[in-house]
């Protein structure tokens, strides 16, 4: 669930007399279950949301790539590391996969990135927390992949072809990485006192974050009719969340961690858990700007970014140079 | 020194190398100038480690004293360290890290070339599997090294300095000590200072099509192999070694 809030780019759902003729066969399609393919025609609206959609959804994973690598240079074994560079480089590869399935709806990533680093375009909230022991690597891998995972396995039936595929190819490697965040939580909740600590000190700090990353309450969600309708959306943010957390709190039991929600409760009648909503003035801050690591991660990737210039232009003239030699021979 | 004695020396060079060579690399993750090369340099820092793996897990059976490659990583003050003092400079810019890389997989590549024949079939094994990762090193470091060099006015002048900086410590590659000799007679690994030939015609042409000059200078900074190594080491170490230290005996 690496897109959140995502504005549908109309403000309501036509009715059938409302919609044009294309726009009536467009959505038949989507009823039928056809992917629709980039050379399809498709209404503007749906071309702006998914854009937005794909866009943040490949933010996130680049964003992402900084709570992590924070303790790449810190992991505490070789293998460890070993498998931590390996994740770390799966992100920086769905965030290719991602680009590129904007790229078919017309926008380039050079644009996306532009957008990304002037604040016009978002990434998910999670990013901008810090992550302060290596108990985090594990709690990322099995919370935050975990409730992405939720989120895009419905996805891989998307209504768009190439996300969805991209979407296919993603989840499995989310599953990989949500066993091995779980095998870190496993070896810290196992471990000496200080690494009990820190296994619950991380679940303490992302068990609300997590819950979050599913976007707003139903009723306070807009615009999500139309992206349901239009099968860019699948689930409701509280029928995920409720998912998340029914597997999440037997897990939690498993590793003999205290769930952070004091009042979590089983409901037998719902035949899931009753829980506490996270503090959603503290989501809205953070959405704003206001998290712990906003400016950091922000700055991180435009710093990366502005002194790769002359790598990128170096290279660029360098291949135009090589061509102009191979045409003049 | 004992043979034993030398290869255990040497092993820890090999691995420290690509260990520390590894940890410097995998800094840039999420920082790299294009998205290609966060997965790039995330790939080499992976085939370092895994080649670390290999030779500190060697070095370990050859001492003898039951330490595990994490051990011999993670538990040794930089004194013990015996890797060149050129992969534990410091990043710079990205024209630094891949002129640093470039210097340091010519060298490797031959190095593994010749320990293909090692009379230690476990030397030769391992040069086996590091040989191709390392073929494909080189390549990546050559054309960035060319592309870079050969770009723009701008790319040209920070490549020339890159170069300029890390030439003083390329010539530590080259200088034999007694653990050279003794494994040199048993065929187990070359003279250090027979890859220099190879080393400087290989860099040579790359250098040329770059269009950058070799410094003329012949100073040679050394002691990484026997223990004396920069400022730096001791702050990759406290990165490196923080957890292991920080919590004794405890298994991640």
């Amino acid at each position: 669930m690496y897109a959140q809030m995502i504005k549908t780019a109309s403000n309501s759902v036509k009715t059938r007399d409302e919609m044009s003729d294309s726009e009536r066969a467009f959505q038949d399609r989507i009823d039928a279950g056809q992917k629709i393919e980039p050379k399809d025609w498709m209404p503007d609206d749906y071309r702006a949301t998914l854009i937005r959609q794909i866009g943040q959804h490949a933010h996130s994973e680049i964003v992402g790539q900084l709570p992590e690598g924070n303790w790449i240079t810190r992991a505490p074994t070789l293998e460890r590391k070993a498998i931590l560079i390996a994740k770390v480089q799966d992100e920086a590869g769905h965030g290719l996969y991602l680009y590129c399935a904007a790229e078919t709806l017309g926008v380039s990533r050079d644009e996306l990135i532009e957008e990304l680093h002037a604040g016009r375009m978002k990434y998910s909230s999670i990013f901008n927390y810090p992550t302060l022991n290596w108990a985090d690597m594990g709690a990322i891998g099995w919370l935050v992949d975990g409730a992405a995972i939720m989120n895009q396995v419905p996805l891989q039936r998307t209504s768009y072809g190439p996300y969805s595929r991209a979407m296919v190819r993603i989840c499995k490697e989310e599953s990989f990485h949500q066993r091995q965040g779980y095998s870190i939580m496993l070896k810290m909740a196992q471990g000496n006192d200080a690494q009990k600590a820190m296994a619950q000190d991380s679940l303490n700090r992302f068990w609300y974050p997590s819950l979050m990353m599913f976007g707003p309450p139903d009723a306070e969600s807009v615009h999500s009719e139309q992206s349901m309708a239009w099968k860019i959306k699948i689930n409701t943010n509280d029928e995920l969340r409720q998912k998340f957390v029914d597997q999440t709190v037997p897990q939690i039991e498993y590793l003999g961690l205290e769930c952070p929600d004091q009042t979590i409760t089983w409901n037998a009648e719902k035949d899931g858990y009753d829980y506490a909503q996270p503090d959603w003035n503290e989501f809205f801050e953070v959405i704003k700007g206001n998290g712990p690591c906003n400016k950091e991660r922000l700055a991180a990737r435009v710093k990366a970014w502005d002194d790769g210039e002359w790598v990128r232009d170096g290279l660029l003239a360098h291949a135009k140079k090589k061509s102009a030699r191979v045409a003049a021979e | 020194m004992t043979r034993n004695e030398a290869l255990f020396q040497f092993l820890l060079r090999l691995g420290d190398n690509t260990g520390i060579l590894s940890h410097r690399v995998s800094e840039w993750i999420g920082h790299a100038p294009v998205l290609e090369e966060d997965i790039a340099l995330a790939n080499t820092a992976l085939d370092l480690i895994g080649q670390t793996t290999f030779w500190l897990e060697l070095a370990g059976e050859v001492e003898g004293k039951g330490r595990t490659a994490d051990n011999l990583a993670y538990l040794r003050d930089a004194w013990d360290y015996r890797n060149l003092l050129l992969v534990e400079r410091p990043n710079g810019d990205f024209g630094k890290t891949m002129m640093r890389q470039f210097l340091f997989d010519a060298w490797q590549s031959l190095m593994l070339g010749k320990l293909l024949t090692s009379t230690d079939p476990r030397v030769a094994e391992i040069a086996a599997k590091a040989s191709k990762e390392v073929a494909y090193h080189l390549e990546r470091s050559a054309d960035t090294v060319v592309g870079l060099g050969d770009g723009t006015d701008e790319s040209h002048n920070r490549m020339q300095a890159a170069l300029d900086d890390l030439w003083d410590y390329t010539g530590e590659m080259f200088i034999s000590d007694e653990v050279d000799e003794v494994l040199a007679a048993a065929n187990i690994a070359p003279k250090a200072a027979s890859l220099k030939t190879e080393w400087e015609e290989l860099v040579g042409h790359i250098l040329r099509d770059a269009t950058l000059t070799i410094p003329d200078s012949s100073y040679t900074h050394k002691g990484g192999k026997s223990g004396v190594h920069t400022e730096h080491l001791g702050f990759i170490l406290a990165d490196m070694q923080f957890l292991q230290r920080a919590y004794p005996g405890a298994t991640w």
